[in-house]
């Protein structure tokens, strides 16, 4: 085991003072480590859970990403399983001759750019989300170093 | 030495080579069950691409299509629409309030060692399962691809299983993530290449193309001449219960991939759930491309190669490298067979470190020694000793079934354990506040229970086959099956999902309720998330 760094000045330090604060590093960090060299615990450590889920940002967030999450879900159930049932269940309509191929094909590879688009609209809704969550979170580091 | 035992060589060298260096950098528990978490968002991507098209998709799907036409491009659709799933509901809760198995979103709320000890032995039976199935198709395809070098069954599987222990005890997730990356790419280059080809020899007419898939000529059981259009629906599953197996394999594709531990465990290796949305967009787009191209090759083998010739040497599976050989010659053959390797080899590897993680994480340091390692490095060293008796076992196994043997019901066994027991509980977990211990271990428990029975009980398990039909490609039970779907997942989910409910409702458990508003600020936020190390 190293031996333990104390990186607090000892009360009685004499180290001069010198320089304007831009120019040498603090000998001591009183603000505690900066919020990206937290470990997970440190940073989710003494949180009030229920503040933060009771702030109307983190109910907005939430209400916003159902908005977007349980149609877009309900959609891509439906237009998933609308092909087995058909193809099931009328495989005659579904061999329909419809641009050198036949209407099941072209509902099939229908699917994979309907899984493309939903995936692109999630991304570009996801992305606003990003920044409300980041939002949040700083404003909780903040009111801990205040305390 | 032949073409595909030389490319054979030249890919396991690069992968053991990749071990190499992983080895030396993995250090600590977080670099070997989760590469540090500093996989970027287009590799993780690319490696859960490479996870997912597994020999079955490459080799299987190809040939399905190949015999069965229209009805085999509906794997490929609801392969690539679950990711979906994947996306929109849990790949990023799970990377916000997880470590590294899904089981540790369960732990969050819930009493952790009963729930912990369901959730692996959920997670051991969907990857040893998945795992057998693809140890058998290996040895046979391996011995089959590489005859003219005198390898056979018992060789290749014991070259597979040795290859894979060597990648997951030595280089953890990172040697892991990397050998699939590399077979990613390989594997998306020689399925393009093969398309391409198969165009050319339409003349890049779209409509010569599909004109020749509606007058596919075979040779029928009885002897007689078969001309079929290959693009009519209904060549696979035929009435009265075809209909309701395909809405059943939808099921469990749809909802099963989302509860795919070796999938799942892919989303810890990345710094944040942003990146893990990342990898799954990269990862859709990949797999998008890749399940329309099985189009030409598996319409390109019934068209080019045909049913005749495939059957005559070495079956359905061997449609892929056959339409290659009639492409590009041996060369090409060699290299079409090294990508299959390469994918068998992958894979396996991905699954062996999914189900060594959960039983080190899960099992050994939270169930039995209650959430603390006794010697630092004590998880990492058991999931090592993990991973070498799973690959034994898998080896053995694979072994005493034999290359006969008809073991493709594994996989729809995979998948229908993943969403009847997995899935109902991560989504409850996520969002019902009520949920409790008791909904979770009856969900796991109803959901591997039906899958398995249902399993036992349908016609990969119970047919009556010819007297033709000898030794282990013989059906286990010889009588009707008595439930009629091959996937159970129809039934099997709802079960699932009943079982957590009715579970839940037994009791009430205000822990768990109460720690419900830090696990929905956790993953909705990523507020206290496990960190990147940096290396």
């Amino acid at each position: 085991m190293p031996p333990k760094m104390n990186i607090e000045p000892e009360p009685g330090d004499q180290t001069p003072e010198v320089g304007a604060a831009t120019d040498v590093a603090p000998l001591g960090r009183d603000h505690g480590k900066p919020a990206h060299e937290l470990t997970a615990e440190e940073d989710a450590d003494g949180t009030d859970w229920g503040r933060v889920a009771g702030e109307s940002e983190f109910k907005g967030l939430l209400a916003s990403k159902r908005r977007f999450i349980v149609p877009a879900t309900i959609f891509f159930v439906a237009y998933y399983f609308a092909l087995p049932v058909l193809v099931g269940y009328a495989p005659g309509l579904m061999d329909t001759r419809v641009l050198g191929v036949n209407l099941a094909y072209l509902f099939a590879l229908s699917q994979f750019f309907m899984a493309w688009a939903v995936a692109a609209l999630y991304v570009r809704a996801a992305g606003g989300w990003d920044e409300t969550a980041r939002r949040i979170i700083e404003r909780l580091h903040s009111s801990r170093k205040e305390k | 030495m032949s073409t595909p035992l030389l490319m054979f060589l030249i890919f396991v060298g690069i992968t053991l080579v990749i071990t190499y260096w992983a080895a030396r950098r993995s250090t600590g528990s977080s670099a070997y069950f989760a590469a540090g978490r500093s996989i970027k968002g287009w590799q993780n991507g690319v490696a859960v691409a490479g996870d997912y098209m597994s020999a079955a998709s490459f080799l299987g799907i190809a040939g399905i299509i190949a015999f069965q036409g229209y009805d085999g491009f509906m794997y490929s659709v609801g392969w690539l629409v679950a990711y979906l799933t994947v996306l929109l509901v849990v790949a990023e809760p799970l990377r916000n309030a997880g470590k590294y198995t899904m089981a540790d979103v369960l732990a969050y709320r819930l009493s952790p060692r009963p729930v912990r000890a369901m959730a692996s032995l959920s997670t051991l039976t969907v990857s040893t399962f998945y795992m057998i199935a693809q140890m058998v198709g290996a040895g046979a395809l391996v011995s089959l691809l590489l005859k003219d070098s005198g390898v056979t069954y018992q060789a290749a599987v014991v070259g597979v299983g040795i290859l894979m222990i060597v990648y997951v005890v030595f280089g953890g997730m990172l040697a892991t993530t990397w050998v699939q990356i590399v077979k990613a790419i390989l594997l998306m280059a020689g399925t393009i290449l093969l398309s391409v080809l198969v165009l050319a020899h339409f003349g890049f007419s779209f409509g010569n193309f599909f004109d020749a898939i509606k007058h596919v000529t075979y040779h029928a059981a009885a002897g007689k001449v078969v001309t079929q259009d290959f693009l009519q629906p209904g060549l696979r599953y035929k009435p009265p219960y075809g209909a309701l197996d395909l809405i059943s394999l939808g099921m469990a594709l749809l909802f099963g991939t989302a509860g795919l531990p070796h999938i799942l465990v892919r989303f810890y290796t990345v710094p944040d759930a942003k990146t893990a949305r990342t990898s799954v967009v990269w990862a859709m787009a990949i797999i998008g491309v890749f399940y329309i191209l099985t189009t030409f090759l598996g319409f390109g083998a019934a068209t080019i190669v045909g049913r005749d010739v495939i059957s005559k040497n070495g079956g359905t599976n061997m449609s892929a490298p056959l339409l290659a050989q009639a492409m590009g010659g041996d060369i090409f053959f060699g290299f079409i067979s090294a990508i299959a390797f390469a994918t068998i080899l992958a894979v396996v590897a991905g699954l062996t470190i999914s189900a060594s993680t959960s039983f080190a994480h899960d099992f050994w340091t939270n169930v039995i020694h209650r959430g603390t390692e006794r010697a630092p490095g004590e998880e990492v060293k058991v999931a090592r000793v993990t991973a070498f008796v799973v690959g034994g076992v898998a080896i053995l196994i694979a072994i005493v079934l034999g290359p006969t043997a008809n073991v493709a019901f594994l996989v729809a066994l995979a998948f229908a354990v993943a969403a009847s027991a997995n899935l109902p509980v991560i989504v409850l977990s996520l969002f019902w506040r009520r949920f409790n211990t008791r909904g979770a271990v009856a969900g796991l428990g109803t959901g591997l229970l039906a899958s398995i029975v249902l399993i036992l009980l349908s016609p990969s398990i119970m047919t009556v086959d010819p007297p033709t039909v000898t030794g282990a490609a013989r059906h286990l039970i010889q009588s009707p099956p008595l439930f009629p779907l091959e996937n159970p997942g129809l039934l099997s989910i709802p079960l699932g999902f009943l079982g957590a409910f009715l579970g839940t409702l037994t009791g009430r458990e205000p822990s768990a309720e109460a720690r419900y508003t830090e696990l929905v600020v956790r993953a909705n936020t990523g507020l206290g998330a496990e960190k990147a190390t940096t290396h």
